[in-house]
């Protein structure tokens, strides 16, 4: 296993198509829900148990090896807006020809293939950390990260926060997002015995309704 | 020592530039237009379309920074029926989007690919930016990049990647230039010092005529690409 796959893979540089995307954060600004570094700090915070949590239970799945198709209906299950959903799936497919072209594996071309509109982008995520040799953990840590990085990033641009204030935001919410790794990588350790249900579904709903709102805008500056 | 052996990169083909898609048939020729705010990126993918639309099939992806104005301009003038635009959102990082990350762009040309059969040539529109934007090669085959006279006539002499590396540059509003001082002939020599044998196009798009001599350079492009992907 190498750590140096892990860090490539969650890097905000992986072209893999993220930057162009706020995890909601763009619409909460919006709302004023998110104005400064501690209502930044909160808003993670929330969608790092929520959202991040999901994910991370999706992406550890997928790279302990279970069925990534099943999993994809599973994560279609835990995104009830269609936004989210084709956000999820176009940002797999970006994923995946990341993926594809750095760890290369018969996996990863056999749910290209099986998933020509893009699987839910952890889904492939998780299967691109299987094909790098690294653990389930390791998956559902970079998913957990990914739900808190790419909204602190995102507000540094809205804002102009201070990036310096915004890494130390996530530095301290780097505890909970390696907690929150682990119970997804536990839950995931149990898909092979319980099926998919053993995988969290915490859900935002607020997330929900604003990502459709913010899909319809016609002045953004984020993709979602 | 030779790196580049053949099995490091064995799906090589399928994420890069190559002339032929996945399956096997040639895809469409790929021009990147680059350059900053207001120079006429929009105004000359326009009047492409319009000179070339009854001799080729076209499409045109933009990359609006925060609109989807441009798209919705080139729609507005008709200038391509709808189905042949689409737009990129880049998260406020144009040159992330044409350069280091180019995975939404390759998704929407693919998409054209795929979708409109056959298609000559697919225009990628960067979203206004500065001096040092320029296209992936993973994601057009060349690129042209736009000035203008009335941003001052000393931005050939700055140079900058875009300036000095693409393998066009235009040079638009000439017409303006008695109005803002611009001095054409200092802003030619400066570009050929920065250029070198690379060619610059001076041009008003807004002039009937105006955008003859880009339509030919690329179509001379195409005709040069097909020939070696056959070859």
């Amino acid at each position: 296993m190498s750590r140096a796959a892990l860090l490539l893979l969650a890097d905000g540089r992986f072209p893999a198509g993220g930057y162009a995307h706020s995890g909601g954060v763009e619409a909460a600004v919006a709302h004023n829900a998110v104005h400064d570094i501690h209502s930044l700090e909160a808003f993670c915070r929330g969608r790092l148990h929520t959202t991040g949590l999901t994910t991370a239970g999706l992406a550890a799945a997928a790279a302990a090896g279970c069925d990534p198709l099943l999993l994809d209906d599973a994560a279609d299950a835990r995104t009830p807006v269609p936004a989210l959903r084709a956000v999820a799936r176009k940002l797999g497919r970006q994923m995946m020809r990341a993926a594809r072209a750095t760890f290369p594996s018969a996996e990863l071309d056999r749910l290209a293939a099986e998933r020509p509109q893009g699987a839910h982008q952890p889904i492939v995520q998780g299967v691109a950390a299987r094909a790098a040799g690294l653990t389930p953990r390791d998956a559902a840590c970079a998913a957990a990260y990914e739900a808190v990085g790419g909204p602190a990033t995102a507000a540094v641009r809205l804002l102009s926060l201070d990036p310096l204030a915004a890494s130390w935001l996530l530095a301290r919410l780097s505890t909970e997002a390696d907690a929150v790794a682990a119970n997804a990588a536990g839950a995931a350790a149990r898909v092979e015995t319980e099926g998919p249900d053993a995988l969290p579904s915490a859900s935002s709903p607020l997330l929900d309704i604003t990502a459709e709102q913010h899909a319809a805008w016609t002045v953004r500056l984020f993709a979602s | 020592m030779h790196l580049d052996h053949p099995v490091t990169m064995p799906h090589r083909h399928t994420y890069s530039a190559e002339p032929l898609r996945a399956d096997g048939s040639p895809r469409a020729f790929r021009v990147g237009l680059g350059g900053p705010v207001g120079s006429g990126k929009t105004a000359c993918v326009a009047a492409l379309c319009r000179t070339l639309r009854d001799r080729l099939s076209l499409a045109v992806v933009t990359n609006d920074i925060y609109t989807r104005e441009d798209a919705e301009f080139l729609l507005r003038e008709a200038v391509l029926p709808p189905e042949r635009i689409t737009a990129v959102e880049t998260g406020a990082c144009p040159h992330t989007a044409i350069r280091d990350d180019i995975s939404a762009n390759l998704e929407a040309v693919e998409h054209f690919d795929e979708t409109l059969d056959p298609l000559d040539l697919v225009l990628v529109e960067s979203g206004g930016d500065n001096l040092t934007a320029t296209f992936s090669k993973g994601l057009v085959d060349v690129q042209i990049f736009v000035i203008d006279v009335s941003s001052g006539d000393d931005i050939p002499r700055k140079g900058g990647p875009g300036i000095t590396t693409a393998d066009l540059l235009v040079v638009n509003k000439t017409d303006l230039a008695p109005y803002v001082g611009a001095d054409l002939a200092t802003m030619a020599a400066d570009a050929e010092r920065q250029r070198g044998d690379l060619p610059v196009v001076f041009t008003s798009l807004t002039s009937d005529d105006g955008i003859r001599e880009i339509a030919d350079w690329i179509t001379g492009h195409l005709a040069r690409w097909r020939a070696k992907a056959a070859a």
